[in-house]
């Protein structure tokens, strides 16, 4: 079993729901990021996604495009984002850590490179905003040989159909993008939420972890009542954009935003 | 080739390009789309509807003109002018716009969005959302909207709203970033008119087919006028919605050459370019796979054009799988020869083409002079320079 799926095993029987943080490798700078990683695992993280700079993020909002734009001025490409995990893994073989980013640089390296570089450094999953499983058979069938999931997007415009064809494309678990927009975009509408995870729920076991738009540990609270895992990553990276002078705060932040949300999302369960 | 052309199959793939390498939450749009587009396209009211645009309203067909002083300059080749910047609003581009407002009026879509480079497709897609009252934003990259101004007028004219994208490169792909983002976030009421033959499926495919006019055309005034068919065909390649229009009805007869001319910017050896067929290599970019300008990370490289509408590190994935089976050849042109192409021309026919069409110009420039006089080269004169007269000037010192 998978390094995710024991992690949505164990917390669904202690009765917690996942908090999943995300943040862009090498951002503000690369010295930056592993010591996050840790960081978050300690205020509570239950499993990373760990954002691969790309220089043509289409489907994020200006927050994420900046974060990418600050890693990739330190030349943080695939590569050096694969040394990172390496380096992530050598003080913490537990927490599952799952790539997120778009397909080209993965392209670039070559699907047989590119499972065999992330299995070499213990990735445990991979996020590619613009694979859909239409295109995903080449790619799926070399990380599932190793273990390692391919987690798909689910939107508000997706249909029962649209699920079911995740569930048997996907593992680890289904990521629900709340809102028609791009990441960091407004607030999500949770009644929406709720309604539209039902009806998910109804076509897969996988667990459904709910992102964009979850701003604060309220949110975080209220969507940890409906979904498997509470993502969270324009928020954090406001942090890191109100400090750019001071690392050290944009760490305190983070930690503190992070606490907060484990906090609300452990009182609601 | 002894099979009929029919790329691309159900799914948009031409071989291992194109495709649909899109965001989960354009997936029912763009399956949406795809049912329109097939459902239209053989549907009579439709093309009739389609066919009396072009002709009333774009003035087609645009002629097919035997520029002889040059060919004689020349000395080799006839070379033939497919004078596509004769249509209203200057280019090939309002084929296409044409072509998708009349499905997104059908869709029921009151709202457009576009990206624009030179400014061309923005100018058709606003001049054609103009006239049939529907809402109107293109995305144009900061650096473009300074170098085009002209045209940025013109749009605000028509009544559009041009948003300039201060993101990444600040040119044509950052507009198509921008766009897209737009659309996913009003993926309801809201039709995406892209102007070349990338993107997912079905708008490889469909830009194509609503090119493929000029080709169509051109054929048959070739056989009106010299009683047989070209020996090449010559068209400049950003995206490349002009080259496949004109090349796509010639696919399978293989006697007709077909050369796509790229934009080798100061030089593709200085890597300061924007020619992806002839120096980059395969990866996925806006919805498709195809030959990008791409690093070892593959994070896309800038690219570098005198002219903003060839200023893509892609291109259409048609192309591609062109060049790989070897039935068209891509070729390129610096700014250098472009302009010796825009000056030829200028002073020889009395016709001033666009910076794009001055590659495919610079590039019959030296073909020509390596065939025989009875043959035949069609060159796409895909737009008319006045866009660029201030680009002219500014090199050459001169305020206006």
């Amino acid at each position: 079993m998978s390094r995710l799926a024991d992690c949505f095993q164990a917390l669904q029987e202690s009765g917690r729901k996942a908090l999943i943080p995300f943040i862009t490798a090498g951002d503000p700078f690369p010295e930056f990021t592993v010591p996050m990683l840790h960081e978050m695992v300690k205020a509570g993280a239950d499993v990373i996604e760990l954002g691969v700079p790309f220089s043509d993020p289409m489907a994020d909002g200006p927050v994420i495009q900046r974060a990418s734009e600050r890693a990739l001025e330190h030349q943080v490409g695939l590569r050096k984002v694969l040394s990172m995990v390496a380096e992530f893994r050598k003080t913490d073989q537990k927490t599952p850590l799952v790539l997120m980013g778009y397909l080209n640089p993965i392209e670039i390296m070559g699907y047989q490179e590119f499972a065999n570089a992330i299995q070499r450094v213990d990735v445990d999953g991979v996020l590619t905003v613009d694979l859909p499983p239409e295109e995903a058979h080449d790619c799926v069938a070399l990380l599932k040989e190793r273990d390692i999931d391919q987690i798909f997007l689910l939107a508000p415009n997706s249909d029962a159909e649209r699920v079911k064809k995740m569930d048997a494309a996907g593992s680890g678990y289904l990521y629900y993008v709340s809102l028609k927009g791009v990441t960091g975009a407004g607030h999500l509408d949770t009644d929406d939420v709720e309604e539209k995870l039902a009806m998910i729920k109804q076509n897969t076991c996988l667990p459904v972890g709910v992102g964009f738009g979850v701003k604060n540990a309220e949110t975080a609270k209220t969507l940890s009542k409906i979904a498997d895992g509470v993502v969270v990553g324009s928020a954090l990276i406001s942090k890191i954009e109100a400090n750019l002078n001071d690392p050290q705060q944009a760490k305190q932040e983070i930690i503190e935003l992070l606490s907060s949300m484990r906090q609300a999302m452990d009182e609601s369960n | 080739m002894t099979d009929k052309y029919d790329m691309p199959d159900e799914n948009g793939h031409f071989g291992p390009y194109g495709g649909i390498f899109v965001a989960e939450t354009l997936m029912p749009a763009i399956t949406e789309l795809n049912d329109a587009y097939q459902k239209y396209l053989k549907d009579p009211e439709f093309i009739a509807e389609l066919d009396a645009d072009l002709q009333h309203y774009v003035g087609r067909p645009s002629p097919l003109y035997h520029a002889q002083r040059w060919s004689k300059e020349l000395g080799g080749a006839q070379i033939y002018l497919k004078r596509e910047d004769l249509n209203h609003t200057g280019a090939h581009k309002v084929n296409n716009t044409i072509g998708q407002a009349l499905l997104a009026k059908r869709m029921g879509k009151p709202r457009i969005i576009a990206e624009t480079g030179a400014g061309q497709h923005g100018v058709a897609t606003a001049t054609v959302a103009a006239r049939l009252g529907l809402e109107c934003v293109v995305y144009m990259g900061a650096v473009d909207v300074a170098r085009q101004a002209l045209n940025v007028y013109r749009m605000k004219l028509l009544g559009a709203t041009v948003v300039p994208v201060e993101s990444g490169s600040k040119t044509l792909k950052d507009a198509l970033n921008e766009a897209l983002r737009d659309w996913v976030t009003n993926i309801d009421d809201t039709f995406y008119i892209i102007g070349t033959v990338a993107g997912p499926r079905p708008y490889p495919a469909m830009v194509r087919d609503f090119q493929a006019i000029i080709g169509r055309e051109a054929k048959q005034q070739c056989l009106d006028m010299t009683g047989k068919l070209p020996d090449a065909l010559v068209a400049c390649v950003g995206g490349g919605s002009n080259a496949i229009g004109l090349f796509h009805p010639f696919i399978d007869d293989a006697e007709v050459k077909m050369y796509g001319v790229e934009a080798a910017g100061d030089g593709v050896e200085t890597g300061r370019h924007s020619a992806p067929l002839c120096a980059g290599r395969p990866g996925v970019l806006h919805g498709n796979r195809t030959y990008l300008m791409a690093d070892d990370d593959g994070e896309i490289i800038e690219t570098h054009s005198i002219s903003a509408g060839l200023d893509y590190p892609g291109v259409g994935p048609e192309h591609a799988w062109l060049k790989d089976i070897g039935r068209a050849e891509y070729v390129n042109i610096t700014d250098e020869e472009a302009l010796q192409g825009f000056h030829a021309l200028t002073r020889m026919e009395g016709i001033i083409p666009a910076l794009e069409s001055s590659h495919a110009m610079a590039y019959a420039m030296k073909l020509a002079p390596t065939m025989d006089k009875d043959q035949i080269i069609i060159v796409n004169l895909s737009g008319r320079g006045d866009k660029d007269m201030h680009t002219m000037a500014q090199r050459e010192g001169i305020q206006i």
